[in-house]
């Protein structure tokens, strides 16, 4: 049998650095869920992942066991790929669905009735939310008046790590992205937002986002709880 | 009671357990969910001050010497109100029950208000228990929650036909509080457990009850907040938002905070340590010397001031539960005006939005 080089663990760990946990909507390597990942000599990957808690919800746990599994089987020299949920109430169900990447209505067998692309879309729209606040924010400090923003095209912000996040979000969910693309849009229609909505889409954006860090605060505590550094 | 520079706060903890999670109580083959539950339990208590943690043991079965003391000795509660979560499939006396509860209530008259619960999955049954739990206990609230496993279902949600049959008896039984607890998994597993929408509907559909949603809705704070302003008879009960962040992560901690004063608004927000996963002492104090940081990032959140602090220790809860308050712990009438109100015209406007979720 003829096989390509292996891929190095870095490779794999690139690749895994585009997996995401859908409702806190950052990597799950930066979030420390990654709690090994090996590559042998013949390409056979074998990751292993860890929750903040016990009970975290499995639908969001599926999401990244399977984009995990994903990440690594599309990643060059990987013969095979394994990944393995720990300490998770689910983790049967979801190890073997993936591994058999049979989909969620399967691997929950009677308890789901659709998969979860719905789901995702949602969290991606909160993302779209909260990412619209991380880029108006500065602007609106610079003293850029609310309504100017609505004006505004993704094209008129001066580039940053934000904006880019911001157009790579919107472009996952099928909406405007390029440069042309107005800055405040309705992340369910695509729409530009209309000038008495402004104040509000802001608010709702603002709200987005707090919600999104105080979770990620109370489940990085969480997860150092659960596995202190050295464990 | 609570007093610092000449400022007395009656204290209404809305949101209390004594709980036997030691192993003892765990059924036999669901062992590991039993752990696991009071594990992710005890990992809340991790965000809290360093010296208020305790080992997992004591954290599994603590005594009502403990409680006693936590909650009111050194607590500043004036009144407890017990939340039950039964659990009954993986505990076998049950986690949090109301008969457990009011073992305490009955010894200590006047100090505490036992809750009760139901699930709609119970049926005839469940709906009889509630009645004779009211009948027994006095209830005047029920603790819900969501994700409940029974029989085979993970979950259930407030707009089920029997949910509704069970929010009427509540209102037949003059129950008037409804805490809502949601929680990680429901049927069908695929879509958002967490989801408040069925909430604005019940509160929509039963506009005699108050809502008050647990942890603010955690983790779906911004949902929870956008459905709040709608509705006139849902609370924030603040069990989690201040044991879980103001210690831990203190600026994000205030946002939450600056979020739901405008939201929200200071009159309906509750207290609630959601003892024991977190001793009331620090959060009472802690709470009482908090101020919204000075700073540009906060500067457009409105502010909160002493009179903001009484409501939400206390005496906003009296009201709901018809608590008598004594005259020297009550705020004028004029510093009723609710935080939010300089941006109610900002709020009003979404009236002409469509609302996601409904």
């Amino acid at each position: 049998m003829t096989r390509g080089p292996a891929a190095p663990p870095r490779t794999i760990w690139h690749a895994l650095e585009t997996v995401r946990d859908p409702e806190l909507d950052e990597p799950i390597t930066s979030l420390g869920f990654v709690a090994s990942c090996t590559v042998s000599a013949d390409g056979d990957a074998r990751i292993r992942l860890r929750l903040p808690t016990y009970f975290c919800a499995p639908n969001f746990a599926y999401l990244m066991v399977a984009d995990a599994y994903e990440a690594a089987a599309g990643t060059p020299g990987v013969r095979s790929v394994q990944v393995v949920l720990e300490d998770h109430f689910a983790a049967d169900a979801i190890n073997a669905g993936v591994a058999a990447q049979a989909g969620f209505v399967a691997s929950f067998d009677g308890e789901a009735v659709a998969e979860l692309h719905e789901l995702r879309a949602a969290f991606l729209r909160k993302a779209v939310l909260a990412g619209t606040d991380l880029v108006c924010r500065p602007l609106l400090a610079a003293g850029t008046a609310p309504g100017r923003l609505r004006q505004l095209t993704l094209g008129d912000v001066p580039p940053s790590r934000e904006l880019a996040r911001l157009r790579r979000r919107r472009a996952e969910l099928g909406l405007p992205s390029g440069d042309d693309a107005p800055l405040l849009i309705d992340p369910e229609t695509g729409d530009r937002v209309g000038a008495e909505a402004v104040p509000l889409h802001l608010r709702r954006a603002r709200v987005t986002r707090a919600g999104i860090e105080a979770n990620t605060s109370i489940c990085s505590g969480m997860l150092r709880h659960r596995y202190p550094a050295g464990r | 009671m609570y007093e610092k520079n000449g400022e007395k706060y009656f204290i209404v903890d809305t949101h209390t357990h004594y709980w036997n999670a030691a192993p003892d109580n765990w059924v036999p083959g669901a062992e590991q969910y039993a752990k696991g539950w009071i594990e992710c339990f005890h990992a809340y208590q991790s965000l809290g001050p360093g010296e208020t943690h305790w080992p997992i043991e004591k954290f599994q079965k603590y005594s009502e010497d403990d409680l006693m003391k936590d909650v009111f000795e050194d607590g500043h509660a004036d009144v407890a109100i017990f939340q039950p979560t039964y659990l009954k499939e993986w505990y076998k006396e049950g986690f949090n029950t109301t008969e457990r509860n009011a073992l305490l209530a009955e010894k200590h008259p006047g100090k505490f208000l036992c809750n009760t619960r139901w699930d709609p999955r119970d049926g005839d049954e469940g709906l009889e228990h509630l009645r004779r739990n009211v009948e027994r206990f006095g209830s005047k609230g029920v603790k819900l929650y969501t994700a409940e496993w029974n029989a085979g279902s993970r979950g259930w949600k407030l707009t089920d036909p029997a949910a509704y049959r069970y929010l009427e008896a509540c209102q037949e039984l003059g129950i008037k509080n409804i805490h809502v607890h949601k929680g990680p998994t429901i049927w069908p597993l695929d879509k958002d457990a967490f989801d408040v929408s069925d909430v604005d509907h019940a509160a929509t559909d039963f506009p005699e009850l108050n809502f008050i949603v647990e942890h603010v809705g955690l983790p779906r704070i911004e949902d929870f907040c956008f459905m709040a302003t709608q509705e006139p008879n849902v609370y924030a009960g603040l069990a989690v938002v201040i044991g879980g962040l103001m210690h831990a992560r203190p600026r994000f901690f205030a946002k939450v905070m600056g979020e739901l004063l405008f939201w929200v608004g200071e009159d309906k927000m509750l207290f609630g340590s959601d003892y024991a996963i977190w001793e009331p002492k620090w959060q009472v104090e802690g709470f009482v010397d908090w101020q919204m940081p000075d700073t540009e990032e906060f500067s457009d959140y409105p502010r909160m001031t002493t009179a903001s602090k009484k409501k939400m220790l206390g005496l906003n809860a009296a009201k709901l539960y018809d608590i008598q308050v004594p005259a020297e712990f009550l705020v004028p009438a004029q510093a009723g005006e609710p935080a939010a109100r300089e941006d109610a015209q900002l709020v009003d406007d979404r009236s002409q939005q469509p609302v996601a979720g409904t």
